[in-house]
């Protein structure tokens, strides 16, 4: 009895080194594929940031009001950001490779699910950068065409153009992660249907008088200043 | 064009002209047959697909007997062609085809007139063609009678900062009428001033700067009222974008040029150097003043991009002054403009944005300058004007601080 308990454990604990013996390989690979990784995606970091600066990429972000929204969330400028992003992302990838070297099953199928989301991952953030710098560049240009032209509240109607551009960007930001697509576009028409009937109900009913002295103002008084100053810039 | 070799070449550059383009080629051809009756000269009409009959009207006013009118005998034939280049008016466009024409014919001397330009006399040919034909002068721009309120753009920030910036005293580098030479017209076509990037800018502008920072010879001429013309529409940020465009964008090219001139040089010129006149004219101060207040305001986040701290809280303060006190110094002005330039020339926003953010703070230069010249006599304006001249001139070096330190 006793015996059979000792060859039981003696047996487990071969198992036990057996298995070891087998998994301590494929840690120490693991372990130097995730190092080797580390200084890759170090090498990236420090690449990319050098690229970055080269083509001003902070003065882009900062036209783009990007530098705006990151200072506000306590978040270090975009070049930084996006360099550390970089670095994470292939760091993490060659540590699900490390992992995948272990051959644990289960694990294997995310991984792959991982890296094929990656793509689509870059994609959206693509989206949501220049979704932001085009609602920036928009929004600027509708201010001063308002002030330029004196029309009423420059601030809302930028306000309005740059909510308006970067809910479209968020939309398809989301669409192309795959995110809840139908939820994000439906709540995407319904608010920006919601906010235009608004408007127009606002305006044509709710301020009427108030859109008959805009239009007489805008069209006929205005005309009358303009002919009535006659200063010549040029 | 199968007219040979010319002496003198007048060109016409027309868009829907037919009310204006008749007298003024009547009157060009009196200049031409005055004046130059030797010579061979020939007038040229660029047109941008008129549909109002201006090519019709020209052609009816270069076969009509000058003989009879005006006593005047033609000792050459003076043809008139008319060419079409485009279906729509443009300036650079217009003047490439006039320059190709000029090489292509030789022509010794060039002139270009505004067929709007209702004011014009025969003298106008001989004042623009003598000093290119006859005395070597590459450039010659013009000096018009104006009103004391009329173009405040180039008399508050055109003239003063090109002249600070080149060292040459043009008084209207932005000009309707101007002349230049056959060597002149072979640089401007040889360096292709006209490009892809220059598109939107004025090309009488660049010209004129061309001709400044390449060391051409520079002749200034009297010519009389200014023809009103309306080359922008009632457009501020138009205006804007075509000169202070033009010059902030030709800073970028001629660095090396304006960073080495010294004390402004006067050029050569013939007649008055000024001609104010101060009949009363109704301007709406008030909107200005108003325009100012709320573009200041509304345009804060855009101007913290452009302007120093400093400036910026400056031109904050006095838009608290009320209308009365209401004053926009020269100094700051200046400070302003050249801010406004070394953030053009690093891109801080989108350039077009950049222009048209100054339209609010100019407005605020104009309302002071109506303010202060309201009882103004033209001596006194013109003082006023060399002021800000002087004050665009001692500032040179901080633009260069700026330039250099926004590198």
């Amino acid at each position: 009895m006793w015996e059979m308990i000792v060859g039981e454990l003696d047996h487990a604990m071969q198992e036990l080194a057996r298995g070891f013996a087998h998994l301590l390989p494929r840690v120490l690979a693991m372990l130097i594929i995730a190092l080797l990784g580390w200084m890759i995606a170090y090498v990236f970091k420090v690449a990319l940031r050098g690229i970055l600066r080269v083509v001003k990429f902070d003065r882009l972000s900062d036209n783009a009001g990007t530098t705006e929204l990151l200072n506000k969330l306590a978040l270090p400028s975009s070049s930084q950001l996006l360099s550390t992003v970089v670095f994470w992302v292939v760091w993490l990838g060659f540590i699900l490779l490390g992992v995948q070297v272990l051959g644990i099953v289960f694990l294997q199928e995310y991984i792959s699910k991982f890296f094929l989301f990656l793509p689509r991952l870059f994609a959206a953030l693509f989206i949501v950068f220049f979704g932001l710098v085009a609602a920036s560049f928009f929004a600027r240009a509708a201010l001063l065409a308002a002030v330029n032209a004196d029309s009423p509240s420059p601030r809302i109607l930028a306000t309005l153009i740059r909510t308006i551009i970067v809910l479209f960007t968020v939309t398809l930001a989301f669409e192309q992660l795959g995110v809840g697509e139908r939820t994000i576009l439906v709540a995407f028409a319904i608010a920006f249907g919601g906010l235009m009937l608004g408007l127009a109900l606002a305006f044509g009913m709710g301020g009427s008088e108030l859109a008959r002295q805009f239009l007489e103002r805008r069209f006929l008084k205005e005309k009358q200043e303009h002919r009535q100053d006659e200063l010549s810039p040029l | 064009m199968s007219v040979g070799e010319v002496d003198l070449l007048v060109s016409v550059p027309t868009h829907n002209s037919a009310q204006t383009v008749g007298e003024t080629v009547q009157r060009i051809r009196m200049g031409l047959l005055k004046y130059f009756p030797r010579e061979r000269a020939v007038i040229l009409n660029a047109d941008a697909g008129s549909k109002d009959g201006t090519r019709e009207v020209i052609a009816a006013a270069a076969s009509n007997d000058l003989q009879r009118s005006a006593n005047l005998y033609a000792l050459r034939t003076l043809p008139c062609i008319s060419t079409v280049y485009g279906d729509s008016p443009e300036t650079n466009v217009a003047l490439r085809t006039v320059l190709a024409a000029a090489d292509l014919l030789h022509a010794k001397a060039c002139a270009v007139v505004s067929p709007d330009s209702t004011s014009i006399t025969p003298d106008w040919i001989e004042r623009l063609l003598r000093p290119v034909y006859r005395e070597n002068f590459d450039l010659v721009t013009p000096v018009y009678r104006r009103h004391k309120f009329d173009g405040l753009l180039l008399r508050n920030l055109i003239y003063p900062m090109t002249r600070a910036l080149y060292a040459k005293r043009v008084r209207e580098p932005y000009a309707l009428e101007f002349a230049f030479s056959e060597r002149f017209c072979g640089h401007l076509l040889e360096n292709q001033i006209w490009d892809h990037e220059s598109r939107g800018l004025a090309a009488e502008m660049r010209m004129t700067i061309t001709a400044m920072a390449g060391g051409f010879r520079l002749y200034q001429t009297f010519l009389g009222t200014k023809p009103h013309v309306d080359r922008t529409g009632a457009d501020l940020v138009a205006a804007l974008r075509q000169t202070v465009g033009t010059l902030f964008w030709s800073l970028e090219a001629n660095f090396q040029y304006w960073n080495a001139t010294g004390v402004p040089e006067s050029v050569p010129s013939c007649g008055a150097e000024y001609d104010l006149t101060t009949e009363p004219i109704r301007v709406n101060r008030k909107r200005l003043y108003q325009l100012f207040n709320s573009g200041v305001a509304e345009l804060e986040p855009v101007l913290r991009s452009i302007l120093s701290p400093q400036t910026l809280a400056e031109v904050q303060s006095i838009a608290k002054l009320a209308e009365d006190d209401f004053r926009y110094p020269h100094e700051l002005w200046v400070r302003t403009a050249y801010e406004f330039a070394s953030s053009y020339h690093r891109s801080v926003i989108n350039r077009d944005h950049i222009i048209q953010a100054l339209a609010p703070l100019y407005r605020g230069k104009v309302y002071t300058f109506l303010l202060e010249n309201r009882d103004a006599s033209g001596p006194e304006v013109e003082a006023d004007v060399e002021d800000l001249c002087l004050t665009f001139e001692r500032l040179k070096p901080y633009l260069l601080d700026v330039w250099n330190a926004r590198e």
